[in-house]
């Protein structure tokens, strides 16, 4: 692993063509979410947020580095801690804080809060309150982009509990099946709400799990926001080529509650200080001082940045205005004469 | 005035049954009113004195309208002659949900005296409630300034099971439910007793507030106003019909000898009498002739699309209804006959449907058996025609210039000269006639 | 040519379920099929025999048993902008995918704020009548019927089972159709002409003046029956085949009602909190002052269906039960 952190980094090196640090960007993007996510705290505890709110503070390179990995016209089916992936595939902050707020300007007009963000334009096909439940899904959108013939891949993102359900292995089993072109990404964050792994899983190796499918499956440092986008870069190309379904364990650890706030009684405080430690902002930072790609004037600046784009997001999320209550049945079923 | 049909928008007082000073009880029939349909009785639904009459017989009021000032407490409470809108006659016993009518019967209060504040003035519990704490507020907070009212007594006995159905058209027609034997399970009524009590088909001592029936060992007055209903009606038909009269005698010989051969092979309890194929035949020639067959209205003659035969059922104990047999042309003689023996059975006992008292499209009297061999009635309004069937006799008879003994009943027809001519009735007696003479076809 | 007219040809439910999907096979390449063994045996109860052969296996799609991801594949097929038509064997089987049908195709469009519509077509097999014994003959399409979003069909003749499948697929969101089991080999001649059906209205089979039989799927031929009985007594039973379950064609179930005051409602469904409860309900609470009886029901025994054949003939609503309950209506 150190050596290839090591190459990592003198990868990190290498100037994107407009002379800037390609690094900037995954470091911008695991910002924003880390400032993102801390806002919601704020809006939580101030009961402009209501409703179960999962955070993804300490998982951020999961999101940043996969999306690196995708483009435009993929597919992407995530669960209900997708701020991230929903902020990384390019949904305004503005529009998932207003959905936060119950506005109908929010991504999915107030009707799906938090664990449902929505984004059809950029083929992001929700934040999936059931774990494992979006599998299935993601598999269909996948085998519609075959029987097509389309060149795009569908990624899908669970957590370490799905696969613990039978939709993780029926899906598994049916894309592997098919040769269907489906990018599954599994956030191990090491519990499945508050039961460790070990307690969840007989077999604690979930790649391993994955590859008895048939299918290719590898573990990747979930910490390292660039080991996870050389990973996700190589298995979405070879799903792209056809190689049929890949499965990308990435091992990572979430700072905060399960949900917004829980009393942490299922781990231990110490094992929280040692995951901050391999906080992925911290480790891309220091490796980027490091080697001279960073200076305190570059943080600063990109955290301002931040800061001035969430500051303006949370105002104008605020603005958005409420659906009106006659509305309420409005989306249950098209229109008639409305097409789909 | 109290509304006695949905569309009806005013009605004329015909008689009062009741003076001023009477006494009078929740149920009691306070008078008699004409409605553009019938003579129809009024109840009242609240127990006093009768403090004043309002209107004069033969005044024609609005809906709606004060016919009486009744007070339910001491004199001085009465109101005001200027108030005419005084609670008297209740325009209908109001539509309520059976909690509801339990709780006001349980509480003692009279739903007709509750403002209703639910969707389409529906008296809701809560009304119900705010009457009781009225109440009790009034007696308990100020000096006692009249006897509690009568009416909030509670009625005694159980309260009457009905069906919901049963319940609109009994409220609809100011029936008191009280007043109907239910013929449901668990005694519950339902909308045919409603509707045999509303027709005058209900058990001899029951109201019976409609034409076309008279009802024996009612109370006298009661009695007499129904003869007067029914004698306004008959009225208004010999008053507004320009009636005019045909008559045939009709050769059964065919009839009568192909009725033997087929009965010879039935069981008894099977065989046909000859009234089977006079109705059948009856039904067949009003279908030939569509001008007799239907309702004279504001518009004109409308024809009726089928045949709903009216039979005039004389009631034991006297009294007459003309129920319908629906669709009569299309039944074979073997089921009218037995449609027929249900019918009147279920006449005698009160339990007609709705429909059977209201659908018919042209009425068959018969009084034959009584003897008579000729009968020229009067028109049911709306109908059109009304078809007289006399007794089956032997007489003697000429066929092909051979005389003999045939058995011949005398058919008349008594005919609205506004829907038709005498011709247009000929032809009805000539099919009739002419259906006769094949009876293996009827 | 010889310019003879063909008589119409007799067919079965089944084929009429089969002819329906050819042609939307044919007319549509966004349409597929998918489910256990649609393809090689022909399906469960033949119904897709010959597909493959006409369609090949891309489109005529055989699926492992894994009804969740089956169901859930045609859920984002669907989304993709495909028309797929979902078999599951029987309804029992659909609970292994009731989270796909609930939590995704019934809800996604409105959690979404109407941005993901999902058109999707499941098919499946309902009902008892064949000595399957509990795990295969159970009526829960009334549990369908509970979920906003979803629209539920019971095709009871031929020619809805002809004429469903294109409205269906049509229809921008979700719908699910339970074929009876009892009606696979049903056979008689389907009217030429005839178009897709209207899936927002329930038909009257047969019109009366006494009392209203109100029913579906396999349960109709039995309320036919009965009425003919009736019709012997001289009550004139009107039968309403309800035809989509959701929503419920309540103008035509109340003005059944209206005109004849009493109602009686055949579902083989279990009766506590199911879908002749619904109906109970909808009744009173639209048509209370027309009632001139209670609401009467005749529903499935409370019990597993068992396999013994008296046992589940005694376990089923038949005719005598509902002539039974109609005579108790009228009175």
């Amino acid at each position: 692993m150190t050596r290839r952190t090591a190459a990592n980094a003198r990868r990190g090196r290498t100037r994107a063509a407009d002379g800037t640090d390609p690094r900037l960007d995954l470091l911008r993007g695991m910002l924003r979410i880390r400032r993102f996510e801390e806002r919601c705290v704020e809006l939580y505890s101030s009961g402009e947020i209501r409703g179960f709110v999962h955070l993804c503070i300490g998982e951020e390179a999961v999101s940043v580095g996969v999306n690196r990995a995708l483009t435009p016209d993929d597919d992407v089916v995530t669960t209900y801690r997708e701020h991230g992936h929903a902020l990384a595939r390019g949904i305004p902050a503005e529009a998932v804080f207003a959905e936060m707020l119950g506005r109908v300007t929010g991504c999915s007009r107030g009707r799906g809060g938090s664990m449902h963000l929505f984004d059809v334009g950029r083929r992001f096909y929700g934040g999936h309150g059931i774990v494992a439940g979006g599998l299935p899904v993601a598999a269909g959108l996948a085998l519609a982009g075959r029987m097509r013939g389309e060149p795009r891949l569908t990624c899908c993102f669970f957590g370490d509990g799905a696969l613990a359900e039978g939709e993780f292995h029926e899906t598994a089993n049916l894309a592997a099946l098919w040769d269907l072109p489906l990018l599954l990404i599994c956030e191990n964050n090491l519990y499945a709400m508050g039961t460790p792994i070990a307690r969840e899983h007989a077999q604690i190796d979930l790649a391993a799990r994955a590859a008895s499918y048939g299918m290719v499956a590898w573990a990747v440092d979930g910490m390292d926001v660039l080991a996870v986008e050389r990973a996700a870069r190589r298995a979405a190309q070879a799903v792209r080529e056809g190689g049929g379904p890949y499965f990308l364990e990435l091992r990572t650890y979430r700072f905060r509650a399960h949900s917004m706030y829980d009393p942490d009684l299922y781990r231990d405080k110490a094992e929280i200080e040692r995951w901050k430690e391999r906080d992925p902002i911290t480790f891309l930072c220091d490796r980027m001082r490091a080697d001279g790609g960073l200076d305190e004037d570059g943080l600063r600046g990109v955290e301002k940045e931040v800061a001035e784009e969430l500051d303006r997001a949370v105002e104008e999320a605020r603005k958005g205005g409420l659906e009106p209550v006659e509305e309420l049945l409005r989306f249950v079923r098209t229109p008639a004469g409305e097409p789909s | 005035m109290p509304a006695l049909g949905a569309d009806m928008t005013e009605g004329t007082l015909l008689e009062w049954l009741v003076h001023p000073g009477d006494r009078v009880a929740r149920g009691d029939i306070v008078a008699v009113v004409d409605t553009a349909k019938a003579a129809i009785e009024v109840e009242c639904f609240q127990a006093g004195t009768v403090e004043r009459l309002l209107v004069d017989p033969g005044t024609t009021v609005p809906v709606g309208a004060a016919l009486a000032v009744i007070t339910t407490g001491a004199p001085e409470r009465a109101p005001a002659p200027a108030q005419g809108t005084a609670p008297s006659v209740p325009a209908a016993e109001p539509v309520v949900t059976p909690l509801v009518r339990h709780l006001a019967e349980e509480r003692g209060v009279d739903l007709a005296t509750v403002h209703g504040s639910g969707p389409g003035g529906r008296i809701t519990r809560s009304d119900v409630m705010a009457e009781v704490s009225t109440g009790a507020s009034a007696a308990g907070g100020r000096p006692a300034p009249a006897p509690a009212p009568v009416a909030r007594a509670p009625r005694t006995g159980a309260r009457v099971r009905a069906t919901p159905l049963a319940r609109r058209v009994a409220a609809e027609s100011g029936l008191d439910l009280a007043t109907v034997t239910g013929t449901g399970t668990g005694g519950a009524v339902r909308v045919s007793d409603v509707r045999a009590a509303l027709s005058g088909t209900v058990p001899p001592g029951r109201p019976a507030p409609a034409p076309g029936a008279v009802v024996a060992r009612a109370p006298v007055g009661r009695q007499e106003a129904m003869r007067r209903a029914v004698g306004d009606l008959m009225a208004r038909s010999k008053r507004e019909i320009p009636h005019y009269y045909l008559s045939t005698t009709v050769d059964l010989g065919a009839a009568v000898g192909w009725l033997r051969e087929l009965n010879r092979q039935l069981p008894v309890s099977e065989r046909l009498v000859p009234a089977a194929l006079l109705l059948k035949a009856a039904a067949l020639a009003a279908r030939e002739v569509p001008q007799l067959n239907g309702s004279w209205t504001d518009r004109g003659f409308v024809p009726a699309e089928a045949v709903h035969l009216g039979v005039a059922v004389s009631l034991r104990g006297g009294g007459l209804v003309a129920p319908a047999l629906h669709d009569a042309a299309d039944l074979t003689p073997a089921e009218l006959m037995a449609r027929l023996r249900d019918l009147v059975a279920r006449a005698r006992a009160g339990r007609l449907r709705g429909s059977e008292t209201s659908d018919p499209t042209i009425t068959v009297t018969s009084l034959g058996d009584q003897g008579v061999e000729a009968v020229f009635g009067v028109i049911y309004p709306p109908q059109v025609a009304l078809v007289g069937l006399g007794k089956v006799v032997e007489r003697p008879w000429a066929v092909k210039g051979m005389l003999g003994v045939h058995p011949v009943v005398t058919a008349t027809l008594s005919a609205d000269h506004r829907a038709s001519d005498g011709a247009t009735g000929a032809r009805y007696l000539a099919a009739l006639d002419r259906l006769l003479q094949k009876p293996e076809e009827l | 040519m010889t310019g003879v007219k063909a008589e119409p040809k007799p067919v079965t439910y089944r084929e009429a379920l089969r002819e329906a999907m050819r042609e939307a096979l044919a007319d549509d390449e966004r349409v597929f099929l998918m489910g256990e063994d649609v393809g090689r045996y022909g399906g469960a109860f033949g119904v897709s025999l010959g597909l493959l052969d006409e369609f090949g296996p891309d489109r005529i799609r055989d699926t492992p048993l894994s009804e969740s991801a089956f169901v859930g594949a045609g859920i984002g097929a669907a989304i993709a902008g495909l028309r797929p038509i979902v078999e599951v064997m029987t309804v029992n089987f659909s609970l292994l995918a009731l989270d796909q049908i609930l939590n995704n195709a019934a809800t996604l469009l409105h959690m979404s704020g109407g941005q993901v519509a999902v058109p999707l077509v499941i098919r499946m097999t309902t009902g008892a009548g064949r000595q399957l014994a509990a795990q295969h003959s159970h009526s829960l399409e009334g549990w369908y019927a509970h979920i906003p979003g979803i629209r539920v069909l019971a095709p009871a003749t031929l020619e809805d089972a002809r004429h469903m499948l294109a409205p269906a697929l049509a229809d921008p969101d979700p719908v699910v159709i339970f074929e009876h089991g009892s009606l696979y080999n049903v056979s008689g001649t389907l009217p030429p002409g005839a178009g897709p059906v209207d899936l927002d209205s329930a038909a009257v089979r047969r019109p009366g003046s006494d009392v209203s039989l109100i029913t579906y799927g396999g349960s109709l031929g039995k309320a036919l029956d009965a009425a003919d009985r009736l019709a012997a007594d001289g009550v004139d039973a009107e039968v309403i085949d309800l035809r989509t379950l959701r929503p419920l064609d309540d103008a035509t179930i109340l003005g059944s009602v209206a005109r004849t005051h009493r109602a009686v409602v055949v579902d083989e469904g279990w009766r506590t909190a199911g879908l002749s409860a619904e109906l109970a309900a909808r009744i009173t609470e639209q048509g209370f002052y027309d009632l001139d009886a209670p609401v009467e029901r005749v529903c499935a025994a409370e019990v597993p269906v068992p396999y013994a054949r008296q046992l589940e003939e005694a376990a089923l609503p038949q005719a005598d039960g509902i002539v039974a309950a109609a005579r108790r209506a009228v009175g």
